[in-house]
């Protein structure tokens, strides 16, 4: 039997396993809907944005491992997702995003709401395809998933013109597929892995770098295995965060421009770093001459063109990190003779490390008069869940909560790393929520950021998503204020935001709930009372207004460099 | 350092803009630029002269692999290619210097494929050096226009590059 394009294209969602899109309709995109209204095996949650739908699609993503789908009509629609698409793009988030398009005869005619989305997301997405004919239609959505979902993962969108929404052709979805042209490499070379293992069993001084691409191939277990194993320390970029449990003795938190200072010491002074699905990133390496300038580098990664991009590498491996991982703890544990020797030869190192986190351990100053944000941060994860899921937004809240929150599992951060937009923290924890409506999920929001996505708000409400949203408020764009602060003599230009806005109203304006806290003693009992709210709930914190985040390395300078917490 | 590179690419509507747009977003340079089908019409083969330092060309082939529609890359660098080009140029001849520019025409084994009373339009293949050879003889002559390909490349030998 044919079906129409709009149904086939729901038809091939289904057969994906995709069971929820985030989707907003407009002209082009009213045949899919159509479908969508008699179609029981797949929900659509409307946003208020499409820039939202992607987001929540992303956080979707980051919860569960899975292939986050959105939906949105040509045109202004289509534009509207770029922010979305580009930040799962720079943290290798995988995405199928679905753009109506004026009928294929229009196209390149200036038609009502045309836009050529695949030019313009061209630079920003793993792939993207226009659909000519409905005949292609399920080949090309077979092909968006597996690429989407397979070697470094990304987002991957489908332009698909109203007409072929409308044409009929018979629908057969592909069992398998192969791309000639688009095959990742999965197994590591085995010479390499060896290489690796023996270069870590003679090492003395070890550090373990992980990144986002541990969590991306579920390899925390792995990570885990190993790390113990060598008796290795490790630090975590912000994407790695859960990567690597931080009640760990291992665990030496975040690096970086804001990470520990016990972590930046580490990777100073190493004489091995084996770098794990992250890519050097500038705000974690700083001056790039003066990084870990001891050490020998391994770098495993799925993706080639991460590997020597901005370090040199002694030793590349590409490969899945999961399978690398478990091949390498195999080979090393396969001598325990050699092993027991490392383990002994480290102590001095470990040592060593253990004097720099006593002397220098994450602080910040108590005071009972005004919130502290790190305060609020350690009480958040005292109450909830060990299972909670933590969506940030961008900006200082955004690094106490990578500094101080500490997790320990994989995929319960999410959160903009490469890209840093503003205004993904809301959308993303309604996705996640929207994943796991059992697990506890909170949004923590800059008063900035929040405002950047707060029409959410009503798409919380209406499909009684209960995020607990957790507001920053220090009446600035913090995190630029503290630049302007440290590097620009105090000229906060337009970096304060004068109108104080009444949040616990406008929680009640959509129907949710607001609590109040601006002294410390009501953070633990504000907290409580959002947990024991039913349905959506904003927490206002009034923190310290010009408190920074603290220690930092100024750009361009070396990790040993810290301006230190005093 | 110069190279040039192939790259065989799926025949597919958009695939020049995404290895175009790869070279700008990235900053690496195009010199040239070359690309048509091949004998099996599902895919094309570009040859792209670039200039960079050894960890330059390791991330423009990189980059080029990881592009979905890109089968194979080579790098033919180091002197295990042919190169050829074409250029077609216009020259001013009249009067005593028509001989001088056939003379040229013939030293360099070109064509002349096209003939007015002041012109010559010629046609000349070969390595890019070649041809930059022979303009630089025929520029004072008068150079009114030139076109050229940018080079394409094949491998020495028995060997067949395919996909
Ligand atoms: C979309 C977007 N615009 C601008 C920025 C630049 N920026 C980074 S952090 C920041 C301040 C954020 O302020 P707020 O949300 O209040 O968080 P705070 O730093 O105060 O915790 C700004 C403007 C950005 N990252 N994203
Ligand atoms: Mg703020």
């Amino acid at each position: 039997m044919k079906l129409a394009g709009a149904r086939i294209l729901l038809e091939c969602l289904k057969m994906e396993g995709v069971d929820t899109v985030f989707g907003y309709p407009g002209g082009t995109v009213i045949n899919i809907f159509d479908e969508l209204y008699s179609f029981k095996e797949i929900t659509n949650i409307l946003p208020r944005h499409e820039q939202a739908a992607v987001h929540a699609a992303d956080g979707y993503a980051r919860a569960t491992g899975k292939v986050g789908v959105a939906i949105a009509t040509s045109g202004p629609g289509a534009t509207n997702t770029v922010t979305g698409i580009a930040t799962a793009y720079m943290d290798s988030i995988p995405l199928v995003v679905i753009t109506g398009q004026v009928p294929t005869p229009l196209i390149g005619n200036d038609a009502f709401q045309e836009v050529d989305i695949i030019g313009i997301t061209r630079p920003c997405t793993k792939h993207n395809f226009l659909v000519k004919n409905v005949k292609d239609l399920a080949l090309i959505m077979k092909k968006a998933f597996y690429i989407a979902r397979t070697g470094r993962p990304g987002p991957v969108l489908v332009d698909l013109p109203k007409d072929v929404q409308i044409a009929a052709a018979e629908f057969k979805y592909p069992d398998s597929i192969e791309l000639r042209a688009y095959k990742p490499t999965i197994e590591g070379h085995p010479r390499q892995i060896e290489k690796a293992a023996s270069l870590l069993l003679s090492s003395k001084k070890p550090v373990i770098y992980a990144g986002g691409g541990v969590v991306l191939a579920n390899a925390a277990e792995e990570l885990s295995h190993l790390a113990t194993t060598l008796l290795a320390p490790v630090t975590t970029t912000l994407m790695g965060l859960g990567s690597f449990p931080e009640d760990s003795h291992l665990s030496l938190g975040m690096l970086g421009m804001h990470g520990t200072y016990y972590a930046n010491m580490a990777v100073t002074e190493c004489d091995l770093l084996l770098a794990v699905g992250a890519r050097f990133d500038d705000r974690v390496t700083g001056k790039i001459s003066e990084f870990a300038p001891h050490a020998k580098i391994i770098h495993i990664d799925v993706d080639p063109t991460s590997i020597k991009k901005n370090v040199r590498v002694d030793l590349p491996i590409v490969g899945d990190v999961k399978d690398v991982l478990a091949r390498m703890v195999v080979v090393i544990e396969g001598d325990s003779s050699v092993l027991d020797l490392h383990k002994e030869a480290v102590k001095p190192w470990l040592d060593q490390i253990d004097g720099w986190k006593s002397s220098r351990p994450m602080l910040y100053s108590q005071e009972e008069a005004v919130i502290k944000p790190q305060y609020v941060i350690q009480k958040l994860r005292e109450i909830c869940d060990q299972d909670a899921i933590i969506a940030t937004d961008v900006g200082q809240h955004q690094m106490w909560t990578a500094q101080f929150f500490k997790f320990t599992r994989p995929r319960t951060l999410l959160t903009s790393g490469g890209l840093g937009t503003m205004g993904f923290g809301l959308p993303a924890a309604m996705g996640a929520q929207v994943a796991f409506p059992q697990r506890q999920v909170i949004a923590i929001c800059g008063d900035g950021g929040f405002q950047m996505n707060l029409q959410e708000m009503a798409t919380l409400v209406q499909n009684r998503l209960p995020v607990k949203i957790c507001i920053m408020n220090n009446n600035y764009l913090g995190m630029v204020r503290q630049w302007q602060e440290l590097f620009f003599e105090k000229r906060y230009s337009h970096t304060v935001l004068d109108l104080p806005i009444d949040f616990v109203m406008l929680a009640k304006a959509f129907g949710a709930t607001g609590f109040l806290a601006t002294k410390q003693e009501e953070v633990e009992d504000t907290i409580r009372n959002a947990f024991n709210t039913p349905g959506p709930v904003i927490m206002e914190f009034r923190i310290a207004r010009e408190e920074k985040v603290l220690p930092m390395v100024p750009a361009g300078a070396s990790l040993n460099q810290m301006v230190l917490a005093s | 350092m110069r190279h040039t590179i192939t790259v065989l690419v799926e025949n597919e509507f958009g695939v020049l803009s995404r290895v175009a747009g790869l070279f700008s977003g990235r900053g690496f340079n195009i010199d040239s630029l070359s690309v048509a089908p091949t004998n099996d019409e599902s895919i094309s083969r570009m040859t792209i002269v670039t200039r960079g330092d050894d960890q330059i060309l390791e991330q423009i082939t990189k980059h080029l692999n990881k592009l979905v529609d890109v089968i194979k890359v080579f790098d033919f660098t180091d002197g295990s290619a042919i190169e050829r080009e074409l250029a077609l140029v216009k020259v001013t001849a009249e009067d005593a210097v028509r001989a001088e520019v056939l003379r040229i025409v013939d030293i360099f084994r070109a064509k002349i494929i096209d003939v007015t009373p002041k012109s010559y339009t010629i046609e000349v293949t070969g390595s890019p050096s070649k041809i930059d050879a022979m303009l630089e003889l025929l520029r004072p002559l008068g150079l009114k226009e030139l076109v050229r390909t940018g080079p394409t490349a094949i491998g020495r030998g028995a060997k067949g590059w395919k996909a």
